[in-house]
């Protein structure tokens, strides 16, 4: 550590302004800070002195979906095992998953990266750290053969027009990762959706490979869900036509996109944030609310079988659980009044359910539903904080 | 007053660039969002608004001394109407498919912003050559915005360009996939502003604070 220190104050001059790389200045104060707490602290005005910042603030949430990332590498190879009826033991699955997502992690942070640098360097302004979380996102919301250089442009696409336009990080409306996610689902939607991009049936880097078993679908529970029919309908099944109970998807060892699988996995990411203190319990809390009082509304209204599955499915399948833990808590875009949150996040939730069940184009609503929340979550926080201007008001007229 | 003075040279270059109807004065967005998704009706769309807006200004410039003020708006009106009328009927006779794909949008060239907006501001106080200069110009500038979007909407939406393949099939067996939201009117939106930034940061005196 010591050293690394005397390191870095050593080649420190070089970087400063009239230093012979001062044009990758922001690039070194970047990885400074990262790597140390740095020594400044604001000089006016209000502020509150804490022992973390944003950049430490980001360090928990990815260290919080570590585990939603490291069981969807190892779905992901599990998956590809069920397809061609293989089973090369625990370590093969997981290198097998290994492999084909560390290229997709790798591209979404050189490209975000890359032009958040960019971008700080020509602004002169520090860089922000914002990207750091919504890098390994991306990765995470994806199909596992989503091919990389979509993800490229899509990264490309959300961090200039999501994001550096209205400022940069703390000032974009939209999720940046869902952003992402939307610019591939509207622009690419064959690699996006429908039963062949979810488990990958061809090798990844000469590992694994073979002939896919009969009886082979790789449609998502949520999939198959959205285009039956009610009167022939039996239950989803797994890529090889065996049924999928509740316990399954909560375990997440069914096909969809990479991290988003496992509710077990993301509950673990949801107890590090809330221990933290850095994801609001409120949205979280709501989100799930919302989603369970929406789907019993559909249960009693049950005409389809998207409208007719049950509550706990409702909320295990699909991204619907990684959505409430990890993208509608985001603190810049959800609503920030502590009322504003439960409003929020029940609309999200709510709103899932109903983009799944009523429109079977989208057998998944989770990515729209937080998307159109955030527009209006500064609206909620407007009326929020005028009713409670309003509400006091009242009481100063009763006191007189 | 020569026909091409500077001044009138002025109203008819003007529009191109830094008064440019769509980009700098936000008018005819509407339309320029929903006929853009190929080049040609981009064109078409492009020609019939400048065609109407030159003669709509030139008859309201030989009308305006007669015009009685408060009925003004009605008498633009009808006048617009048969001119676009006219247009509408010229496209289905020789351009049918092109009138197909624009469908209402020939019809709608009468509630187009910019009509009124150059009908309003320039025709009713300006002689009939000016106007026709003005109508000209203000046409050419959307109709260039329309083809510049038109453009990019085309070649990355559907891979041609006028209806001829120009992506080479090498590209799709590499596994290049058009990309579909191109073909959605919310790219439009995307586009336009994509060159509004670059129009903005090459004429610095364009920009708001």
């Amino acid at each position: 550590m010591k050293a690394l220190r005397n390191y870095l104050d050593k080649i420190k001059p070089n970087f400063e302004e009239g230093g012979k790389l001062a044009m990758f200045g922001s690039v070194f104060e970047g990885i400074e800070t990262f790597l140390f707490v740095p020594n400044t602290t604001s000089k006016s005005g209000v502020h509150i002195h804490d022992s973390i910042d944003s950049k430490r603030t980001m360090t928990v949430v990815i260290i919080a979906l570590l585990p939603a990332l490291l069981f969807g590498m190892y779905n992901v190879g599990y998956q590809h095992n069920l397809a061609v009826g293989a089973d090369p033991g625990f370590l093969m699955t997981f290198i097998f998953g290994f492999l084909a997502v560390l290229p997709k992690i790798i591209v979404s942070y050189v490209v975000g990266l890359g032009i958040e640098f960019a971008v700080a360097q020509v602004k002169k302004e520090e860089i922000q750290e914002g990207f750091l979380v919504s890098g390994i996102l991306i990765p995470m919301i994806v199909p596992v053969d989503t091919p990389l250089w979509m993800i490229a442009v899509a990264t490309a696409f959300a961090v200039i027009f999501a994001k550096e336009v209205f400022g940069g990080t703390g000032y974009n409306v939209f999720n940046v990762a869902l952003v992402t996610r939307a610019f591939l689902f509207f622009a690419y939607p064959a690699a996006m959706s429908g039963d062949q991009v979810w488990v990958r049936t061809a090798d990844t880097f000469g590992i694994g490979a073979g002939t896919v078993v009969d009886g082979f679908s790789g449609a998502t529970p949520l999939g198959q869900i959205s285009i039956a029919a009610k009167d022939s309908f039996h239950g989803i099944v797994n890529v090889i036509g065996e049924p999928v109970s509740t316990w399954d998807a909560f375990i997440g060892l069914i096909p969809g996109s990479i991290g988003e699988t496992s509710v077990l996995a993301i509950l673990i990411g949801a107890v590090i944030l809330l221990y933290t203190g850095i994801a609001s319990w409120k949205t979280m809390i709501s989100v799930f609310v919302g989603g369970a009082v929406m789907s019993v509304i559909f249960n009693m209204i049950g005409t389809t079988v998207s409208m007719d599955t049950s509550v706990l499915d409702q909320l295990f399948l699909g991204g619907f659980a990684f959505g409430a833990v990890f993208m509608a808590t985001d603190p810049v875009t959800s609503a920030r009044t502590e009322t504003g949150k439960y409003i929020y996040g029940f609309l999200v939730g709510a709103m899932a359910i109903i983009i799944r069940a009523l429109n079977p184009g989208y057998p998944e609503g989770m990515m729209l539903a937080i998307l159109l929340m955030n527009v209006f979550a500064p609206l909620i926080d407007y009326y929020v904080v005028g009713a409670n201007i309003n509400r006091r008001i009242n009481r100063v007229k009763l006191d007189k | 007053m020569g026909l091409l003075s500077s001044k009138n040279k002025e109203v008819l270059v003007g529009p191109l660039s830094t008064n440019n109807p769509v980009i700098v004065q936000m008018l005819g967005i509407c339309s320029a969002l929903a006929v853009t998704s190929k080049l040609e009706p981009s064109i078409v769309m492009g020609i019939s608004v400048t065609a109407v807006v030159a003669f709509a200004n030139v008859i309201i410039s030989l009308l305006r001394n007669t015009i009685p003020n408060r009925i003004r708006i009605i008498v633009q009106l009808v006048v617009v109407a048969a001119l676009v009328t006219i247009v509408s009927e010229v496209l289905k006779a020789f351009a049918y498919d092109v009138n197909k794909q624009l469908s209402v949008f020939v019809g709608l060239i009468i509630t187009n912003c910019i009509l009124m907006g150059r009908l309003e501001a320039f025709a009713l106080g300006n002689g009939p050559w000016e106007s026709f200069l003005d109508g000209i110009g203000n046409g050419l500038g959307y109709a260039l915005i329309l083809v510049i979007v038109g453009f990019f909407r085309e070649l990355l939406g559907s891979g041609t360009l006028l209806g001829f393949q120009v992506i080479p099939e090498a590209c799709y067996k590499l596994g290049y996939v058009n990309n579909g939201l191109m073909i959605l009117p919310p790219m439009a939106l995307i586009v336009i502003a994509v060159i509004i930034w670059v129009h903005r940061s090459r004429n610095k005196e364009l920009q708001e604070n």
